[in-house]
């Protein structure tokens, strides 16, 4: 347990929370505006995942993996959001969610169909690769690369919407749908725009991670799930709370991995503390959310009320 | 449509009582399985359906009651009603603390606590290493209910599911048409209002919610002597999932529609599967398609549709 | 001088800036119609979410029977007897009229978690709720739909339930709101045959209504209570007169 290893643990742990915010980002403002509740946006991410991984596997350049990944989630997105989303808007959340599940079910298999069942082999880019030294220790360069992308894209998002005129009318529609719709402006086509970023999002999250985790069908479920406690977490249409609570979770999660085992053994022994430590590891970002909701139902940066 | 309605359950109960005289195991097996899920479907119906509370981690209490037996049995422990005891309390259990936490909120906070709690249960199995951890555990014995009910005889266990389902579906007829059944589907229809008669809702909501996650618990404990195998996979979301879309395809707020449900997910499941291995990308729009063609707005939308289409010829 | 039987005591509220109830004190006396009326904005929804429960007062009390309610939760306030309708009706649409007011019958007929009978086939809830029915003249609706009544059916349902609730102070909100002259007529009638039986806190825009009923009148503006007395009292009151009456000179 050196301090080196523990800012490791840290850094591992701020990457994994930009992975998520680039996820729950998008995630939060579909929520936030357009009320729906999108089970799909794992699958997005998924297929970002899948064409920067077979785009660089063909061409071997990262331009074009992006480019491609990021159109094709968008192209997907736009398509599912004209097609079945349209209708389901003012429906209740369980008609959301059990359509997207049904999306799931299409998007898992379709992958399958035409990359195959096993892993898709993703590799790091030669000129990513490497290790850099921080603080005396190696540090892989490709992670730094991650997080300093999920910073860009935090900032970008920040000035986009704080700044301009389709951010206003994002944060508008965050806190009040119904006025935003009375005040004449094309609310289809800022729900398609507002669903295409949150896409285009997923995708740049999965294929940035596609290296770091596995590129496998079904990828994007479990990440989903822990994209979902981001944003109820941060409160539901605030980005910037979907940022704390990335970053919140992503490095609980990490250094209680890194570390609940160990610290469990200081206090019970040996085997409970193997058994334990995993088990409570990954409980723990469940248990924070309940906690916070008990106390703030709406989350820590709530929007202000439609 | 009354008609319908009144004959649904003993038509419904009926078939499935005939099932096992066309002889073949793997019918018996299959609906024995369809009945698990129409029981588990029914109680997430109850809640659901009737309640309006949508919980997304119903799967975990089809969990907890296989980890009884699958534990038990483990440990030693073959006594069924031992095996019902710790199905039906474990579950009832767990849905008393997770309700008591996620029923204090409404909407999707509501639905995210209970995906939460689900998936917090789902890791708590994936991790007892001892008890087959993420790769599951062998059954190897069936809960013991003494010598006229063996329930390694697929028969048998087939009767005793279905004693099973049609006594908590005639019970649960029973109690949503009772004055704590009202209370429920009041506060489905306007809870504001049923607070300002001097109801406490909570009190009956986690009440309805024990109830649901109990009946699922003895859900559990069929399934675990059914499929002999113990895995976490059992209380993954997605399974959640599953059950609410056999609800959905039965149609919701009637206890015996989730029964068909299940029927109809599980009989396209097998009967796609058998068709391609690629069935889930059919079954995936098979359900985009229910889900959309069952709201109203869509109907007419499409009858629009296609009505311009046969007018427009006229015109060509 | 009997004891209120509800006790408003310097109850605040503010919003941000806007003081909403700013130390209002009222009493309801057993048997009184005491009416509350203030131009729009004066602060009466407000007053009564607090007194119903359904917002806490920053500071102040609540005594219902000199037992002090502050504390608890609508529902509470409502088993102990301070029952309300809304201003915005708000009744069970898919259930029947007589659902409805059975549901009100069930909410004071001790706990629901009764499990085995019939609650639609009950004459416990039945017969009880038919009467209520009866005494509004909507008898002839029981069956029908409560989202298909007229809105003053549904106006007048609300009261219904509000009755089979067993009160013993009642909080009208607006119960004339969006009311034709003939409803209007017909529920002024109802409302004055409640007189006596418990006590009324009306909350009131029409006028014609608040002199006929109203035993004692307390005039709200901006929050704060700026006159109180009996209706001719307050009729030429002259603070009264200029933030809402006034309005009505020519009238």
């Amino acid at each position: 347990m050196t301090a080196s290893l523990a800012l490791q643990q840290l850094l591992n742990g701020v990457q994994f929370g930009m992975t998520l915010f680039l996820m729950a980002a998008g995630l939060t403002l579909i929520f936030g505006i357009m009320n729906l509740i999108n089970l799909a946006h794992g699958s997005l991410y998924m297929i970002g995942a899948y064409v920067a991984a077979a785009s660089f596997n063909e061409w071997r350049s990262v331009p074009a993996a992006l480019a491609l990944a990021i159109a094709a989630a968008v192209a997907v997105g736009a398509a599912i959001e004209i097609g079945i989303f349209r209708a389901l808007y003012d429906g209740d959340h369980l008609d959301q969610v059990l359509a997207t599940f049904g999306l799931i079910l299409f998007f898992n298999e379709a992958v399958r169909m035409i990359w195959g069942a096993t892993a898709l082999y993703a590799q790091v880019p030669a000129f990513l690769s490497g290790q850099i030294s921080l603080f005396g220790a190696p540090y892989p360069l490709y992670r730094l690369v991650v997080t300093g992308v999920g910073l860009l894209v935090a900032a970008l998002l920040y000035v986009l919407i704080g700044r301009t005129r389709l951010g206003a009318l994002i944060r508008a529609g965050a806190s009040n749908r119904m006025m935003v719709g009375a005040l004449g402006v094309n609310i289809a086509l800022l729900y398609t725009l507002v669903f295409c970023l949150g896409a285009g999002l997923a995708a740049l999250a999965g294929a940035m991670a596609g290296p770091i985790f596995t590129v496998e069908s079904g990828m994007g479920d479990d990440f989903l799930i822990l994209a979902f406690v981001v944003i109820v977490i941060g409160g539901i249409g605030s980005v910037r709370g979907s940022f704390v609570a990335a970053l919140l979770i992503g490095i609980t999660d990490t250094m209680g991995r890194a570390y609940l085992r160990p610290l469990l053994a200081l206090i019970v022994n040996r085997n409970a503390a193997d058994a334990a430590g995993p088990a409570i590891a990954s409980l723990l970002i469940y248990a924070m959310m309940a906690f916070v909701l008990f106390f703030r139902p709406a989350g820590l940066f709530p929007p202000r009320t439609r | 449509m009354t008609v319908l309605r009144r004959a649904a359950v003993p038509a419904t109960l009926l078939a499935l009582a005939l099932v096992p005289l066309a002889g073949q195991e793997f019918a018996l097996d299959l609906f024995t399985r369809i009945m698990i899920f129409g029981l588990a479907a029914l109680s997430l119906d109850f809640i659901l359906g009737y309640g309006g509370m949508v919980s997304f981690g119903h799967a975990a209490y089809l969990g907890i009651g296989s980890y009884a037996v699958g534990i038990s049995v483990a440990l030693g422990l073959t006594d069924g009603f031992a095996h019902l005891a710790l199905a039906a309390g474990g579950s009832g259990l767990a849905a008393l603390v997770i309700g008591f936490v996620a029923l204090r909120t409404r909407g999707t906070t509501f639905i995210m606590l209970t995906l939460a709690f689900a998936q917090m249960i789902y890791f708590l199995c994936e991790s007892l290493n001892q008890f087959g951890g993420d790769n599951g555990l062998n059954i190897p014995t069936h809960s013991d209910f003494g010598r006229w009910l063996p329930l390694d005889d697929p028969r048998v266990l087939y009767y005793v599911t279905f004693a099973a389902l049609a006594v908590f579906l005639l019970l649960g007829r029973r109690v949503v048409r009772s004055r704590f059944g009202l209370v429920i589907r009041a506060a489905k229809s306007n809870e504001r209002r049923m607070a300002a008669l001097g109801f406490p809702v909570f009190h009956y909501q986690l009440a309805a919610f024990v109830i649901a996650g109990t009946v699922c618990g003895v859900a559990g404990m069929l399934l675990a002597n059914q499929t002999e195998f113990l895995a976490p996979a059992i209380m993954h979301w997605t399974r959640s999932g599953e059950i609410m879309m056999m609800v959905i395809l039965g149609g919701r707020g009637t206890l015996v529609g989730p029964v068909v449900g299940a029927a109809i997910y599980l009989l396209l499941e097998q009967v796609l599967s058998g068709w391609t291995e690629h069935w889930q990308a059919v079954l995936g729009p098979i359900l985009v398609a229910v889900v959309l063609l069952s709201r109203p707005r869509t109907r007419r939308a499409l009858a629009q549709r296609l009505r311009r289409r046969r007018i427009a010829p006229a015109h060509a | 001088m009997p004891e209120p039987l509800l006790d408003i005591r310097g109850l605040c509220k503010r919003f941000g800036g806007l003081r909403a109830t700013d130390d209002v004190s009222l009493t309801l006396f057993p048997g009184e119609i005491h009416a509350v009326i203030g131009p729009n904005g004066a602060g009466k929804t407000t007053l009564i979410a607090q007194i119903a429960g359904e917002l806490a007062p920053d500071s102040g009390q609540v005594l219902l029977d000199g037992a002090e309610i502050t504390r608890l939760s609508s529902a509470a306030r409502a088993a102990r007897g301070l029952v309300r309708s809304f201003q915005i009706t708000s009744v069970f649409p898919d259930f029947s009229a007589l659902d409805n007011v059975a549901l009100a019958v069930q909410a004071h007929a001790g706990h629901s978690f009764r499990f085995w009978r019939p609650a639609a086939r009950d004459p416990a809830l039945r017969e009880p709720a038919r009467a209520r029915l009866a005494e509004m003249g909507l008898a002839a609706r029981a069956d029908v739909p409560a989202g298909a009544l007229s809105h003053g059916e549904r106006r007048t349902l609300e009261l219904a339930m509000a009755l089979a609730a067993a009160p013993r102070a009642l909080l009208l909100d607006e119960p004339l709101a969006g009311m034709g002259p003939e409803e209007s007529a017909q529920m002024i009638r109802l409302l004055a045959g409640l007189k006596g039986r418990f006590g009324v806190l009306l909350v009131e825009h029409d006028m014609d209504a608040v002199f006929a009923l109203a035993d004692r009148v307390s005039v709200l503006e901006y929050g704060r209570v700026i006159a109180a007395g009996t209706p001719e009292e307050v009729r030429r009151d002259p603070l009264a007169r200029a933030a809402y009456l006034g309005e009505d000179e020519a009238a």
